[in-house]
């Protein structure tokens, strides 16, 4: 099966090649993102032998997954993975986010570090991942224990089906949306996050958890 | 006639101008022109005689003309911030469309 890592990137120049290589040595088509970075994110993604797709400016993480998408449909992808780009993912975890779409047949397939044997959240971090959890369920109707995790398996049909206009941060809740919209076969399989210092202080603040719920019932509001 | 209704008429008066203007350039349609001279002539027409706010006052239930207008102002502000607001969201899709666009043609 042919399987497209896509990995969004901004301003990850000294983490990003280290993360291609890592999943390189596993999967051949890993496309990056540059999300319209201002180091050398791009050259160190192409130089790891990554996939360069440059967006000229910054238009957030949606819009970055969803370019990759588009690219990797386009040239033959029969499933598609999204991995951040900041390290916090493990290439391995791929292999087993995978088998549930290739072996079993499902549509999706999501990351949850809620699920893996010893997880190591800071607490206010779970704290407001449980809420998001909360916030899905209630708004969505669908059941995960990890809404916002950046690792998640597609088939080639759930990923056509998927059209993210969230473009920043609230792609995560419009990804669960439309999964339970459309009815999608899905399943969560236990992945790790590393967390790091950079990870936390580069990733979404806790109170930015409110910006992205208004972000995303608004355009939710308007389709 | 006060120097404050002298004012706002004249500033009427070059609103309205900029308008007629817009729409002779082909920047805005009919529908838009018309809502703005509309929206300018009614400013000049309620500056030159104040009373008449009173009898609008009167009809809609309120106690004062400026009241009223108070009121009135403000509703078609909400509207006119929620239409740019929208406005602006379509901006933004289509830049990240466009961006979008490039960033799959020069991968090619």
């Amino acid at each position: 099966m042919r399987c497209f890592i896509v990995i969004a990137a901004f301003n990850e120049g000294g983490r990003v090649g280290p993360v291609v290589r890592e999943v390189r040595a596993r999967y051949a088509d890993v496309i990056v993102v540059d999300d319209g970075s201002i180091d050398a994110t791009a050259a160190e993604a192409r130089e790891a032998g990554a996939i360069v797709l440059s967006h000229a400016i910054n238009r957030g993480q949606g819009a970055a997954l969803q370019t990759g998408f588009e690219y990797a449909l386009g040239h033959g992808a029969e499933a598609i993975v999204t991995f951040d780009a900041d390290g916090q993912h493990r290439a391995e975890d791929i292999d087993t986010l995978l088998a549930p779409v290739r072996d079993r047949g499902f549509d999706v397939a999501l990351g949850s570090r809620f699920l893996h044997r010893n997880p190591s959240i800071p607490p206010t971090r779970e704290l407001t991942l449980r809420l998001g959890v909360i916030f899905t369920r209630w708004v969505s109707g669908i059941r995960v224990t990890d809404t916002h995790n950046g690792l998640r398996a597609f088939s080639r049909d759930a990923a056509a089906r998927i059209t993210i206009r969230q473009d920043r941060m609230a792609h995560a809740s419009e990804i669960l949306d439309t999964i339970a919209r459309c009815r999608m076969r899905y399943c969560e399989v236990p992945t790790d996050v590393r967390y790091t210092t950079h990870s936390l202080r580069k990733g979404q603040r806790s109170s930015a958890a409110f910006r992205i719920a208004l972000d995303f019932l608004l355009g939710r509001w308007e389709e | 006639m006060s120097l404050i209704q002298l004012v706002l008429v004249l500033f009427a008066a070059f609103a309205l101008a900029r308008v007629l203007g817009r729409f002779r350039a082909g920047v805005i349609r009919l529908p838009e022109c018309l809502l703005w001279t509309g929206l300018w002539a009614g400013v000049a027409v309620v500056v030159l005689d104040p009373n008449l706010t009173q009898r609008v006052a009167r009809v809609l239930g309120v106690g004062r003309g400026v009241d009223a207008i108070f009121y009135l102002t403000i509703v078609l502000l909400f509207y006119l911030v929620f239409r740019v607001h929208m406005r602006m969201r379509g901006l933004e899709r289509q830049i990240t469309e466009l961006v979008r666009k490039l960033a799959l043609l020069s991968a090619k």
